[in-house]
């Protein structure tokens, strides 16, 4: 049998010098893609399944209400609760949010303000029906039913 | 006065720099949900003034293709009842094209439409007279759950969206990524859903029936 001779040791080690540039790149690329989550959920949050998703073109125009069931059921019930920015409102409330939402956009783009429902989908249509109802009467007629894609 | 320091290292020590990136890196990808804006659009009706009774809407019942869903998540659609939304598409599809009595406008508009879909219009007298006049009614009552409206509703947007897609000659997936910001984009929307209205109605959930 012939005898495996052992390479001569002329490099020992792998060039990682460029192992930092790599990293980096990765780093950016997570940094720009990403938003850094503003805000606290307060309600359980699993979105419905669609199919015919479409996207919208301007994020400045979208306003978030989170529906769902309280994470905290000790303190706030187990009854599905709307969430807007950090706090838990009352389907009352909603007028005087979508007026705030509203004030924040620019004189031109009020009228496109865009609702985007984050509804858990253990909610019932009546709360649903209830948002929809305030929202008409906000003039804020732009929604948006966030769900996911549905994988097939 | 400051002597030079004798070389020893010329470069700075730049081992653990990947260490420092992945450290970085790592934190941002636990602290971060890459954000995704898509759901299904919908738009509302106009605010009703307490002053102005709400208009009477005469419409053939053959016109309306009405989708019922109770407190049970059970359907009725067309006044069949049935327990799951299998096949609700490829109906809805061939309601729009139906094309039971067009007037003038519509029989051009028929003319114009690509030889697979000229194939579905059945022609029944029972469906709708045009796609102008076609609407689609989703009933839904306060205990139906959000998930299986929001799946039938998918399921309507489908049907439109296949109509549009092969009017243009696309498939679903494409036409709805096509935007308003390229003009000839903006183009093939238009044309897609030239004269077939997506008239899409969603009543008043009902309140009878626990939620």
């Amino acid at each position: 049998m012939a005898k495996f001779k052992k390479k001569t040791k002329t490099e020992e080690n792998i060039p990682t010098s460029a192992l930092p540039d790599i990293i980096f790149m990765l780093l950016f690329f997570f940094m720009v893609t990403t938003v850094l989550r503003e805000q606290e959920l307060l309600v359980s949050q699993k979105l419905p399944e669609a199919s015919q998703l479409q996207k919208l073109e301007k994020k400045s125009l979208i306003s978030y209400l989170f529906i769902g069931k309280p994470k905290n059921t000790g303190v706030y019930g187990t009854e599905p609760r709307i969430q807007a920015n950090d706090a838990l409102i009352t389907t009352n409330d909603i007028l005087l949010w979508v007026n705030q939402e509203k004030d924040k956009l620019s004189e031109a783009e009020r009228d496109q303000i865009t609702i985007s429902l984050k509804a858990d989908r253990e909610v019932k249509m009546g709360p649903i029906a209830d948002i929809q109802f305030e929202l008409r009467e906000a003039d804020a007629r732009k929604i948006l039913y966030a769900s996911v894609g549905k994988n097939k | 006065m400051a002597r030079k320091k004798n070389r020893m290292s010329q470069e700075v020590n730049a081992g653990s720099m990947a260490d420092i990136a992945f450290l970085l890196l790592i934190f941002f990808l636990v602290t971060t949900t890459i954000a995704s804006d898509k759901g299904i659009t919908n738009i509302l009706p106009p605010k009703q003034d307490p002053n102005v009774p709400p208009p009477d809407i005469q419409k053939n019942e053959r016109n309306i293709f009405k989708i019922l869903i109770n407190s049970n998540d059970q359907l009725l659609v067309e006044d069949d009842f049935r327990d799951n939304t299998e096949g609700l598409d490829e109906e809805i599809k061939a309601f729009v094209l139906n094309f039971g009595s067009p007037d003038q406008a519509n029989i051009d508009l028929y003319n114009s439409l690509p030889p697979s879909l000229k194939a579905q219009a059945g022609r029944d007298p029972e469906s709708s007279d045009h796609p102008n006049e076609a609407v689609v009614s989703i009933k839904t009552n306060r205990g139906t759950s959000y998930e299986l409206y929001l799946e039938v509703l998918d399921l309507v947007k489908k049907a439109y969206f296949e109509i549009y897609a092969e009017r243009v000659g696309l498939n679903a997936d494409e036409y709805r990524t096509l935007s308003n910001r390229s003009a000839a984009e903006k183009e093939l929307l238009e044309r897609g859903k030239e004269n077939i209205p997506m008239a899409i109605s969603i009543a008043e959930p009902d309140k009878s029936g626990g939620e």
